[in-house]
């Protein structure tokens, strides 16, 4: 069964999406426009729609760049008064804004926590948690919440006029969305320093040891740590490589009759150092030894003491004392990247060059009922379980057999189907590549015939002319060769499909790269404005997203037990593509029949994205309940 | 950095006072970084009564660099590779555990430790391993065999 389809389409839903245009950074306001553009689903609404937000812009602040300031101000008096009442129409219809936007691009804009106004956060409390996947709350993320000096530089950009409305733009969360927030490295390490901060209060250690114990542990809960730290305090301060003299202030000193037992110097003014074990050495061994282990050997959270067998661990203090700025820097990426790579619940965006990590609280172990698709801020959408590109709605289990099928069969399975049969012994798969019908298995040796699949002998004296067709031994053997060839035809339908949408996304993608050259062209044929021709880019966005959703209903029907829950997928998927389709015919047509297409191209492209969130939800409430079992 | 300091001062202690059983000598006076290094085969193991020439590689980074060592002479033996090349896998050799206040001498030591006692589980030759661990007596027949055939002095 399907999930009801959202209500219809109204003017007012609309216009809670428009005033986005004016508020996010310049870098957003195409993509938001676009969906601006889906959300409307119905052009005869389109104008009133635009004028409608014109006005209620002008309520909030006076924006001069806006298209429109003459009507503005002409309906600027009559709005105002209405402004509160339309907030309240506007939440009603959160629902079908959301289920329009959320699948084009959920979170382009990371940062935008925090513009709530004390007006309407208790009006909708619900959504703010929401909207935009990726600004998830604050309880969220549990203890580590550390960015309450981040929320005041995010209102610079924003126009603070706005942010009532904002709120309302807020989307539910689909049953096939996860929460998660985007984190820069910037983040993460106040993450850290909050969480080493708070065991060093805790456990009254001075925090650059509570560092090397919360690494030491992997960074586990706090409270398990704690817990440890009491019951056993001496052997884990041991084993994490802190000893237990806790005295001192880190300072290199002059020490009298002294020689580095590293380079053998003895020169009376040598500047030395030594950490809590009190294994001395001069100041430039010491510095040319952690520089060797973070330049070289990349090591940060675990460097020893260079004292032969000491195992004791070298504090951040000691190394902020030693070591030169850029070596610092390093250092802290390197800590950084091992804080990301030891939490679960943090994983490094994949994109070359990206910087941000993903903080997303769904656990390895839940894996095989949900799949937790996040979108990076660097706009690459990814899943947070495997990090391979988004692969809904195949669970990552599925997608990692999957492709490890395809990558031992698709290439031969199409040869082998049209050119081998099977040995009705050992199964192993014969070429013929000539000469006579009696065929002995390299293998096992047994005997048959090529054309009747039976016991060679058993031919007789008609032996090299097959006229045995119903004998039992070769029907027998004939019916096993179906069954093997019926399951590889079985995988190469859902292969070819498979590879098909992968192909059309391909090509999808070219022709995205060509859309900002067609939009061009028709501005200029028709006359249209630049925001009026944005539903091609959102069009062409949209197939691609759903070509790479069907390509993996592909996968994932090839492992589906077959059920009344399985047809109910593939008609979903069957809608699904037929709508893709339609879209992808459309959108290559000439860019003179584009603009008449305009409607049909808008209405198709929402119609394609509703089967989307409606196969995608369908799945995942299904997968969540395990009833789809394969 | 005084890496040249640190060499001559270790050379200078083992020539001094060598551990037992183990001489050392630069292969060429005007090279610190490569060492000839005679071993004595441990009282009490098949390698008795042999003399084994092991060579000491220190790298330019010595200290902070691990040195490598490889007999020269052919051993019968678990965790010295029975090739031309002759390496010895010690973990204390390995970059990560190398520490630059560990001394040559500690390395030597601890070589030829482990003439006498061999670690089959992280041996670099598996078939040794395998007959050290099941059938010690023909593994001490041949290393005994293999000691008197090319390490024994003319």
């Amino acid at each position: 069964m399907f999930p009801t389809l959202p209500p219809p389409p109204t003017p007012r839903a609309f216009l809670s999406d428009v005033p986005l245009r004016f508020i996010t950074p310049p870098s957003t306001r195409k993509r938001k426009a676009a969906e601006a553009a889906i959300a409307d689903d119905t052009l005869p609404l389109l104008k009133s729609a635009t004028k409608a937000a014109h006005t209620r812009n002008a309520t909030s602040t006076s924006l001069s760049d806006t298209p429109s300031d003459k009507d503005e101000k002409k309906k600027e008096k009559e709005k105002e008064n209405t402004k509160q009442q339309d907030k309240l129409d506007i939440e009603h219809l959160t629902g079908f804004v959301s289920s329009s936007s959320s699948s084009v691009g959920q979170s382009q804009c990371p940062k935008k926590r925090g513009i709530a106004t004390p007006a309407t956060t208790t009006a909708s409390m619900d959504s703010d948690d929401d909207f935009m996947s990726d600004m998830s709350s604050d309880d969220f993320l549990g203890t580590q919440g550390s960015d309450d000096e981040s929320i005041g530089e995010d209102f610079g950009d924003l126009d603070t006029g706005f942010s009532d409305d904002k709120e309302l733009i807020s989307h539910q969360r689909q049953p096939f969305e996860v929460e998660f927030k985007v984190l820069d490295p910037p983040e993460i390490e106040r993450e850290q320093l909050a969480q080493i901060n708070n065991v060093a209060a805790i456990l009254g250690l001075p925090p650059e040891s509570a560092a090397i114990l919360l690494r030491f542990r992997r960074w586990v809960q706090q409270e398990r740590l704690i817990e440890e730290y009491i019951s056993r305090e001496d052997e884990m301060l041991e084993e994490a490589g802190l000893g237990t003299k806790c005295q001192g202030v880190a300072k290199t000193e002059v020490v009298n009759d002294f020689m580095c037992e590293i380079c053998c110097e003895d020169g009376p003014d040598l500047e030395t150092y030594a950490m809590r074990c009190g294994h001395r050495f001069c100041v430039d061994c010491y510095r040319h030894y952690l520089s060797g282990k973070i330049k070289e050997e990349g090591e940060a959270a675990r460097i020893e003491c260079p004292g032969d067998n000491c195992h004791r661990i070298v504090d951040s203090r000691s190394l902020d004392l030693l070591v030169t700025d850029d070596l610092k820097d390093r250092y802290r990426e390197l800590l950084t990247r091992t804080y990301v790579d030891d939490k679960e619940n943090l994983r490094w965006c994949p994109a070359p060059e990206c910087q941000y990590a993903i903080d997303c609280s769904v656990k390895q172990r839940d894996l095989f009922r949900i799949v937790p698709t996040v979108v990076c801020a660097c706009k690459h959408d990814f899943c947070f379980g495997c990090s391979l590109k988004d692969h809904q709605p195949t669970p990552c289990l599925l997608v990692k057999r999957w492709l490890q099928k395809c990558e031992d069969d698709s290439e031969t399975a199409n040869w082998i189907s049209a050119n081998t049969k099977e040995c009705p012994r050992c199964q192993s798969t014969i070429e013929k590549n000539g000469g006579c019908n009696h065929m002995t298995c390299r293998k096992c040796k047994h005997e048959f015939c090529w054309m009747c699949m039976g016991l060679w002998s058993e031919h007789g004296t008609s032996w090299y002319n097959c006229s045995r067709y119903e004998e039992k031994s070769g029907s027998d053997a004939r019916t096993a060769q179906q069954k093997s060839r019926a399951s590889l035809d079985r995988y190469l339908h859902y292969y070819n499909r498979y590879a098909n949408h992968e192909q059309s996304a391909k090509l999808d993608k070219d022709l995205y790269l060509k859309t900002e050259k067609k939009m061009t062209s028709l501005q200029s044929q028709s006359g249209l404005s630049w925001i009026e021709v944005q539903f091609l880019d959102t069009a062409s966005q949209v197939l691609q997203q759903c070509r790479q959703t069907l390509k993996w209903t592909y996968a994932f029907a090839f492992y589906l037990e077959r059920n009344n829950l399985t047809e109910i997928f593939e008609d979903n998927q069957k809608d699904l593509e037929l709508a893709v389709e339609s879209l992808s015919e459309m959108f290559e047509k000439p860019v003179p029949e584009l603009a008449e297409l305009k409607v049909d191209i808008l209405d198709k492209t929402a119609y394609c994205n509703k089967r989307r969130v409606i196969l995608l939800s369908d799945t995942a409430e299904n997968l969540s309940k395990s009833k789809l079992i394969h | 950095m005084g890496s040249q300091k640190r060499i001559a001062k270790e050379l200078a202690e083992l020539t001094s006072s060598p551990p037992e059983g183990i001489m050392v000598e630069l292969a060429d006076e005007a090279n610190l970084f490569e060492w000839k290094v005679y071993m004595e085969g441990p009282e009490g193991s098949p390698y008795e009564n042999g003399e084994f020439l092991v060579k000491l590689s220190l790298p330019t980074g010595y200290p902070f660099k691990p040195p490598t060592v490889s007999f020269a002479t052919k051993i019968y033996h678990p965790n010295i590779t029975n090739d031309e090349k002759g390496s010895m896998c010690l973990g204390m050799l390995r970059a990560d555990e190398w520490k630059p206040s560990s001394k040559l001498s500690a390395v030597l030591e601890f070589a030829r430790q482990l003439l006498a006692e061999p670690m089959p589980d992280d041996a670099v030759e598996g078939r040794i391993a395998e007959q050290y661990k099941n059938d010690k007596k023909r593994y001490e027949e041949i290393a005994r065999e293999w000691t008197h055939k090319h390490a024994t002095p003319a």
